[in-house]
């Protein structure tokens, strides 16, 4: 049974085909912070980065930025606009050979201080997003 | 046991400017919109100097020197480049403590490690590719008695660079020797967590170099990173990080037709094979050091051997014996030379470690050692340190799939050779690996059938200058160390020759 964390605001849209529950959420401060990248960049997206140095971060860009493919999946749609608003929905994309070996974990985008490394919009505030996991008993 | 004082304290080797301006054409340039941002020591947490916020503007200004360089630095002498290149590395021997003191306080490495690893690393790396330049010849092919071809190795011009934080000069100069000594000018920009110990190099080495030839701007990846990356004015990219950045990289190179190397890291597997604990002897000792080697540079190493394989029958015994051995490991005060394990580089990167350490415990991995931050108290309480961190497990956990860059090892068991390799292979990535046995038959085998591009057999963490480094699978493309990375800055031009005064006949 999948319960959302406390803190967390905004949950995202199953995309994943085939699944019924959805696979990430964005925290409440990682909402604030995309909500004025939001007015700063425009549209955005988030790819789910692995391996070396800043590896295993989600990296967020302006929309379309990063070009995704057939070999990415779409973990889920993350709507930030505040309620009655214009929806402002973020793609979360992942490499297919990375979510074999996520699937089974869901993910809470959060915001920590830092200085996160890659060319991700958030890094000059200051501020990095960073992925909490939790297991999930089953996706279908 | 020496303790080195803290940079601007008395008696300390260092004392920081407070402001690192970009170097651009031989000498200190303010940043085009006036902005800096901070440089924090993960020793205590706190800014010790600000630092150029370069921007699109500042990587045009930039290229431009470097385009004003290129033509006669591609054209002076291997002989003139090799001799720049030693002397380069005079000075870095010569100045070794000092860079050693600003590399630890900017990246938060115990200072044992550059004084006897990073920096003896980095001055050799200039000396071996000053060899290499000066060895290299081109070819040519006698086609026919009246025809020739030549191959020469030409510059490709300018060059851009971009470097990551666990190594701040090591990774810079892995990159820097090679593109020099092919005669390129080159656009670096370091990391944003570690921008400062490259600007105190180039205090010491920057007029060594003709004016333009090399241009730091620093920066964050999204406004100095990018535009360099992405320029038409680079005629090839370096990068070392992370998969998705590396895939951008890409796509920027594709755009604009050029080569582009990449190192996005790796999940290394350290194998050790059950006749490594035939006898406890002095090579017993050395293969459960090969296993401690997880927490070298507090695990902020590409190729961090951050997955053990132990056969079943050693598993207990090695481990229990690997595991007090951690134990034992002294962390504390990076400026200590006794200290072993100093700072994670900086906050973010403390955090993200935290997370592993949390799923691995959700997945059910049996912490057997750490797991922990450390507060080492007094003034280097705010500093980003986490505790040497062993779990055991399978290897379909996060743990043992993604690179969590700190010291967290994930360690599992092996049936036989087949299984060793397959577990080994079971992972994104190839970056390197390990393998421990007596039987060199076993040894050469695994490290054949290993998808890494580097296999250390009983020994790890050795990177000489002159063997060839780089990934296979999602590790990425291309080779550093060796004469191997010179031809990724260089490009072949044939000149083909006849020498024969007959027309061909054709019209």
């Amino acid at each position: 049974m999948y319960e959302p964390a406390s803190t967390a605001i905004v949950v995202g849209t199953i995309t994943v085909p085939g699944e019924n529950l959805p696979r990430v959420e964005l925290s409440a401060t990682a909402v604030v912070t995309l909500r004025e990248l939001w007015d700063e960049f425009g549209p955005l997206m988030f790819h789910q980065s692995g391996g070396c140095c800043d590896g295993s971060s989600p990296m967020c860009f302006p929309a379309g930025e990063f070009i995704t493919s057939d070999r990415d999946v779409l973990l889920g749609r993350l709507d930030i606009a505040p309620a009655g608003a214009e929806p402002r929905s973020i793609d979360f994309w992942i490499s297919a050979e990375q979510f074999e070996y996520w699937s089974h974990t869901f993910l809470t985008v959060d915001v920590v201080p830092g200085r996160g490394s890659g060319f991700s919009v958030e890094a000059p505030r200051g501020v990095r997003f960073l992925i909490r996991s939790r297991l999930m008993d089953s996706f279908t | 046991m020496t303790v080195y004082s803290k940079p601007g304290t008395p008696g300390s080797l260092v004392t920081f400017k407070p402001r690192y301006e970009n170097w651009i054409n031989g000498g200190w340039v303010k940043p085009v919109k006036g902005q800096y941002f901070e440089d924090i020591s993960p020793v205590d947490g706190k800014p010790f100097a600000e630092v150029a916020r370069g921007t699109a503007e500042d990587i045009e200004l930039a290229l431009d020197a470097a385009h004003r360089a290129a033509p006669a630095w591609g054209k002076t002498t291997a002989t003139e480049r090799a001799a720049v290149l030693n002397k380069i590395a005079d000075v870095i021997d010569a100045n070794l403590e000092l860079l050693a003191v600003a590399e630890t306080w900017d990246n938060g490495k115990p200072i044992r490690e550059p004084l006897n690893a990073d920096l003896p690393l980095a001055s050799d790396h200039f000396r071996y590719f000053a060899a290499a330049i000066r060895s290299q010849d081109g070819d040519h092919a006698e086609l026919d008695n009246d025809t020739v071809s030549y191959q020469f190795h030409e510059p490709l011009g300018v060059v851009g660079q971009i470097i990551p934080w666990n190594f701040p000069i090591l990774m810079a100069v892995w990159k820097l020797a090679p593109a020099l000594a092919g005669g390129n000018a080159i656009v670096m920009k370091p990391a944003e967590q570690t921008p400062v110990s490259i600007m105190v190099l180039i205090e010491l080495i920057g007029d060594i170099l003709p004016p333009g030839v090399l241009n730091i701007v620093n920066g964050f990846g999204l406004e100095a990173g990018k535009p360099l990356a992405s320029s038409p004015r680079i005629r090839k990219i370096a990068f070392t990080g992370e998969t998705t950045t590396g895939r951008l990289i890409l796509q920027y190179a594709s755009a604009n037709i050029i080569p582009a190397t990449v190192e996005l890291g790796g999940k290394s597997a350290n194998i050790f094979f059950s006749d490594v604990a035939q006898e406890q002897d002095s090579f017993y000792e050395k293969a459960q050091e090969g296993f401690v080697l997880f927490a070298f540079n507090q695990g902020e190493v590409c190729t961090a051997p951050s997955r053990a394989l132990l056969q079943k029958p050693i598993y207990e015994s090695f481990l229990s014996t690997a595991v007090e051995r951690t134990r034992k490991a002294i962390q504390g005060n990076p400026l200590d030379t006794d200290t072993q394990v100093g700072a994670q580089a900086s906050n973010d990167q403390l955090e993200k470690i935290l997370s592993y350490i949390d799923i691995g415990k959700q997945e059910g991995a049996r912490l057997a050692l750490g797991g922990e931050r450390v507060d080492l108290g007094g003034d280097l309480s705010g500093g980003f340190y986490v505790e040497p961190t062993i779990f055991e497990g399978n290897n379909k956990m996060r743990i043992f799939q993604e690179e969590i860059f700190g010291p967290v090892l994930a360690v599992t068991s092996f049936t036989d050779y087949d299984d060793a390799i397959s577990i080994a292979n079971d992972n994104l990535y190839g970056l390197g690996a390990g393998v421990w046995s007596r039987d060199g038959n076993v040894a050469y085998r695994a490290g054949r059938d290993i998808h890494a591009g580097r296999v250390w057999i009983n020994n790890y963490h050795h990177y000489p200058a002159g063997a060839a480094f780089g990934g296979y699978k999602s590790s990425g493309i291309g080779r550093e160390n060796n004469k191997l990375a010179l031809g990724h800055y260089q490009q072949t031009k044939n000149l083909l020759v006849s020498y024969s005064e007959e027309p061909l006949g054709f019209f």
